[in-house]
């Protein structure tokens, strides 16, 4: 029998939506467990990827620097990353705030914003620093694939999967192309 | 056969597409049941050849398919992976110069960006995305103007000028800082002429004018292209208003 | 920032208006005059003319909007545009901008909070031969030095008005070294024309007599004239000098033979590709020879109305063309009955107002209308249907001045110069690292390196042909012809000695293509931009070969897809660079993975500030 693939995952400024999506794939996942296996994922709640894997699966885009750690961790590790979803693709939802100066959202939230009691910026050091901008994977590394969606459903989700452990090229026929 | 009565013919992919003197390309393409991409060019009004997706090759050189006019014999390739790529890169450049979030978008399913983007097979996005910071319009009590989600088309203009003739919008700054300015005092639709009447807010290809209240009257995946992708859309609708014109 | 508290008296706006006929088409022209005036268009203003002129406000600010010399926001009492060329740049324009920001304490850009100065860059203004150069409250500037903006600094804090400023700042030069047949010296005004009138008459045109007039009853004879005139013409093959080469008998035939009410002449001295400046000298020292082209032209095809479409930059011109228009129109070389043959034609001046695309001719007759110089579609043609959708002539300056040459000594003597498919001669724009700079006249044919050789030049690593939309050529290639049928050029050379590293006009020219996309079409629009971001990722040492695969795929993309020639031609010198000299690009491709091209550890910057962290977490 041929060698199973791994598989890693992770959600950098997402909603976990992907994953859900990812879970919705529902028995084909016994099917894609003969073939494949996760490494690193919050679907088996392994911390970080040991040695090589052969795909990753990236959801939501770039906004702190835990992001940006986890992102480059994921890009070293595996062979073939690939983006899930609007978020990882173009920022999504969570770069609506590009159009706001940092200080604008953050003075909103913890200064001036309704019922806000002790008004400061966060400053504790264990909180990541979030960037200026929130950024798509692609701007931060290289990308090999991406799967659009909002999420991607199960159905594209698992087209793609099995295209990739396959080797195929995982292009998505028009039924499955969403961007929302 | 006399030769007045042969239709005159151009060669479109292969195939003898008939057309009327005085027809364009694309045209002549759509009424032939021939899909080729477009985003700014509506048959109902005048031609505007500015996002290029309805590029062809005539005799071996390129051309907006919308402004050109069908010859006898040309040689037209439209349907090749080269130009398919190209359409596909163009798309991919609209949605990185604005903020598309087809996740939060009312227009989802009912938009013209995105279903030529699905009918191009669109599964890429290379480009940094541009997040311009661009000003929501929200002044007019039935008209809602997201800048956020202009292609620059110009259709708004173009039917606001020669259809309702108010001129309500054009066009301001230049090259990638372009923008739509609306014709009043302060430069909000509340102040303008516009109606949710006219025709210039009911031909946005995009999510950019948009009548207020009405955006989830039909749910997402029962909406336009959710039923019946763009590609066949655009040539039945072409084709329907080519009968109802010329029988 | 300096803003406005109380809105400025609109005197001036309703002065300017009652000058201008209620005609839509004068609203750029007014605009212009407005922004001379207050050096901004004040809300109030818009409102006016919007008004006086029947259009939309929203037109209005489009038209304010698209243009670089006019601006919605007060530029200060006195505003100085430094040329932003590579010419100028090489000659140290940037460090003087910045230099002179200094000392007027102003940032870049912005206008001093006092209102009395701002400082700008701006596309070539046409003096590469005498720069680093620039513009003072529209006024051109030559040899600027740091000494000289130490004294724009001085003369701006006291508030000297521009007249008491030292006149030799504003001395402009022709610089013509070198000429050949066309442009010995300046051509007795009507000459040509008269010649052009005779034609046909072979007994008359033996004997010209210059100071005769032709006889008014002689109708048939006119006509003759006309027809004769452009067989001569035919016989030149007098090519378009703007850069395109079309065959401009061609081009007057067709406007003559289409059916119209009116038929227009209009002169394309928009000279807008960085490094070009023939235009200017041939409207300093060849006027009349132009506006003759001009009168000829209107003559052949039937028109009675030229426009000069004229860039901005040369507005210090302004006085001297109205002087030669209106010694024209005394002698009977314009107006009603030209040489008391009934012939009528007259020529009204266009300003621009910052656009190198209103160079394109579509543009260009957009922008005549005073509307935004935004590029038609492609069909019809502007012979079929160009300024107010009638048939138009767009021939360059250096078009008219050879055709009326032709009027003068006929097509045969024309074309028994230059090559066989390039007629006549030709000036060349001489510019960059070389001992002589200025205007050469050659034959068409002539080889690059004995250009070189005449101009102190030859030490030179590389030549910008025809602008940064032309072609970048290298010492091996200096043997080829400046010719249609090698290197078709307006006639800029741009000369980059061996010192120079040639990515840096890489740089200029891709900011140049983004600053003057006209916006219109989506290839040009997010395209230059695009390629200004990656050429900017090089330059920051960021670069890796996938991004110069991206840059060659968004340069296939123009090439193939953009609405017009700017687009299409914003490739050229990207392509020619990544071609021959790699060398300068591959020192600057340091890495060989994909590197984000934003800097990650400033991009905390500003959540470092608000938190008021700094520790080891707080940094990439």
């Amino acid at each position: 029998m041929a060698k199973k693939r791994k598989i890693a995952t992770c959600s950098l400024a997402g909603c976990f939506g992907c994953h859900m999506s990812l879970l919705d794939i529902d028995e084909r996942i016994i099917a894609l467990l003969d073939l494949a296996e996760f490494d690193r994922s919050p679907i088996n709640d392994i911390k970080e990827i040991r040695g090589m894997v052969d795909i990753g699966l990236i959801e939501g885009g770039v906004c702190n620097v835990e992001n940006v750690h986890l992102l480059h961790h994921f890009r070293e590790h595996c062979r073939v990353l690939v983006s899930v979803g609007e978020c990882a693709i173009t920022g999504g939802i969570p770069s609506m705030r590009n159009s706001l100066s940092l200080k604008a959202c953050l003075e909103e939230s913890y200064i001036r914003g309704v019922g806000v009691e002790n008004a400061h910026i966060p400053d504790d050091p264990e909180l990541p620093l979030l960037l200026d901008k929130v950024r798509p994977l692609h701007e931060v590394v290289h990308i090999d694939y991406r799967v659009p969606g909002c999420p991607p459903s199960a159905d594209a989700l698992w087209h793609v999967l099995s295209a990739l452990v396959a080797g195929r090229d995982p292009h998505l026929p028009p039924a499955l192309l969403k961007y929302d | 056969m006399i030769s007045s009565e042969t239709k005159k013919t151009f060669r479109l992919d292969g195939k003898e597409i008939p057309f009327r003197e005085g027809q364009t390309v694309f045209d002549a393409a759509m009424a032939a049941g021939v899909y080729i991409p477009h985003l700014c060019h509506n048959p109902d009004f005048e031609p505007h050849s500015s996002c290029r997706l309805c590029t062809v090759i005539v005799n071996g050189r390129p051309f907006a398919s919308c402004t050109q006019p069908a010859v006898a014999g040309q040689d037209v390739k439209s349907d090749t992976p080269e130009l398919n790529e190209m359409r596909r890169t163009l798309t991919e450049m609209l949605f990185a110069e604005g903020n598309h979030y087809c996740p939060a978008c009312e227009k989802s399913g009912n938009c013209r960006l995105q279903a030529t983007a699905y009918a191009l097979g669109l599964q890429d996005n290379q480009f940094p995305q541009f997040f311009p910071r661009r000003e929501v319009d929200s002044s007019h009590p039935d008209i809602i103007f997201d800048r956020d989600r202009c292609i620059l088309c110009g259709l708004c203009l173009r039917i606001s000028r020669d259809v309702d003739k108010k001129s309500v919008f054009a066009m301001t700054d230049r090259g990638i800082g372009t923008t739509i300015v609306v014709d009043s005092p302060s430069g909000l639709l509340a102040d303008s002429k516009v109606a949710r009447t006219d025709e210039a807010v009911q031909h946005c290809p995009v999510g950019a004018l948009m009548m207020k209240g009405e955006a989830y009257m039909v749910p997402i995946g029962r909406r336009r292209y959710d039923l019946r992708p763009i590609n066949e859309d655009s040539v039945a609708e072409f084709q329907a208003r080519e009968e109802a014109l010329h029988g | 920032m300096w803003r406005e508290e109380v809105p400025p008296a609109m005197d001036a706006v309703h002065a300017i208006l009652e000058t201008h006929e209620r005609d839509p088409g004068e609203l750029l022209q007014i605009l212009i005059e407005v922004q001379h005036a207050y050096h901004y268009i004040p809300d109030a203003a818009v409102e006016l003319v919007a008004e006086h002129l029947r259009v939309t406000r929203a037109h209005v600010r489009g038209v304010v909007g698209f243009y670089s010399f006019l601006s919605d926001r007060y530029l200060g009492e006195y505003v100085v545009y430094i040329s932003d060329n590579i010419t100028d740049r090489m000659q140290g324009s940037t460090g003087l901008a910045t230099y002179l920001c200094n000392r007027l304490g102003v940032k870049l850009g912005e206008t001093r909070a006092d209102g009395r100065a701002s400082v700008h860059f701006t596309s070539c203004t046409g003096m590469c031969d005498q720069g680093p150069a620039g513009i003072v409250n529209g006024l051109a500037v030559t040899r600027l030095t740091r000494q000289r903006m130490d004294v724009f600094a001085e003369l701006i804090n006291k508030r000297t008005p521009l007249p008491e400023w030292p006149r030799e700042f504003f001395l402009v030069e022709d610089n013509f070294r070198r000429s050949d047949v066309m442009f010995r010296r300046p051509v007795e005004p009507g000459a040509a024309l008269k010649a052009a009138m005779k034609r046909g008459d072979d007994e008359a045109l033996k004997e010209i007599h210059f100071e005769e007039a032709v006889d008014p009853s002689s109708g048939l004879a006119w006509r003759r004239g006309a027809d004769e005139t452009l067989k001569e013409l035919y016989r030149s093959d007098l090519r378009g000098r703007g850069g395109a080469g079309f065959k401009a008998a061609i081009k007057w035939e067709t406007c003559r033979d289409i059916s119209a009410p009116e038929r227009y002449v209009v002169c394309n001295a928009d000279e807008g590709e960085p490094g070009t400046f023939k235009d200017r000298v041939l409207l300093t020292t060849y006027a009349d020879l132009v506006f003759e082209g001009m009168t000829i032209c209107g003559y052949v095809v039937g028109s009675s109305r030229g426009v000069l479409y004229i860039r901005q930059e040369y507005w210090y011109l302004k006085p001297h063309l109205e002087a030669v228009l209106e010694r024209r129109r005394t002698d009977n070389l314009l107006g009603r009955n030209i040489l008391g043959t009934g012939f009528a034609f007259d020529i009204d001046i266009h300003w621009g107002a910052g656009a190198y695309i209103a160079g394109m001719e579509t543009a260009l007759i957009e922008s005549v209308e005073g509307r935004r110089a935004k590029p038609r579609k492609r069909w019809p043609l502007p012979v079929v249907a160009g300024l107010n959708r009638r048939p138009t002539v767009v021939n360059n300056v250096e078009t008219f001045a050879d055709a009326a040459m032709v009027a003068l000594k006929g097509g045969a003597w024309f074309a028994g110069h230059g090559t066989q498919h390039s007629a006549g001669t030709k000036l060349f724009c001489v510019s960059g690292d070389c001992e002589r700079p200025g205007i050469y006249e050659y034959p068409f044919g002539v080889s690059v390196r004995e250009l070189l050789r005449d101009c102190g030049g030859l030490d030179a690593q590389a030549v910008q042909i025809s602008g940064p939309s032309g072609i970048t050529i290298s010492r091996l290639e200096f043997d080829r012809i400046l010719a249609y049928e090698d290197l078709s050029t307006v006639g800029t050379c741009m000369i980059f000695g061996p010192q120079r590293d040639m990515f840096d006009a890489v740089r200029n020219f891709t900011q140049f293509f983004r600053h003057e996309s006209c916006g219109l079409c989506t290839p040009c629009r997010v395209g230059t931009s695009l390629l200004s971001q990656l050429v900017e990722k090089v330059a920051a040492g960021k670069g890796s070969p996938v991004d110069v695969q991206e840059i060659e795929r968004i340069c296939q993309l123009l090439k193939s897809t953009a609405h017009c020639g700017l687009g299409q031609t914003v490739p050229n010198h990207l392509i020619d660079s990544l071609l021959k000299f790699r060398g300068d690009w591959d020192k600057r491709l340091v890495t060989t993975d994909f590197v984000p091209a934003f800097d990650l550890d400033a991009a905390l910057h500003q959540a470092r500030e608000l938190t008021g962290r700094d520790d080891a977490l707080a940094h990439l």
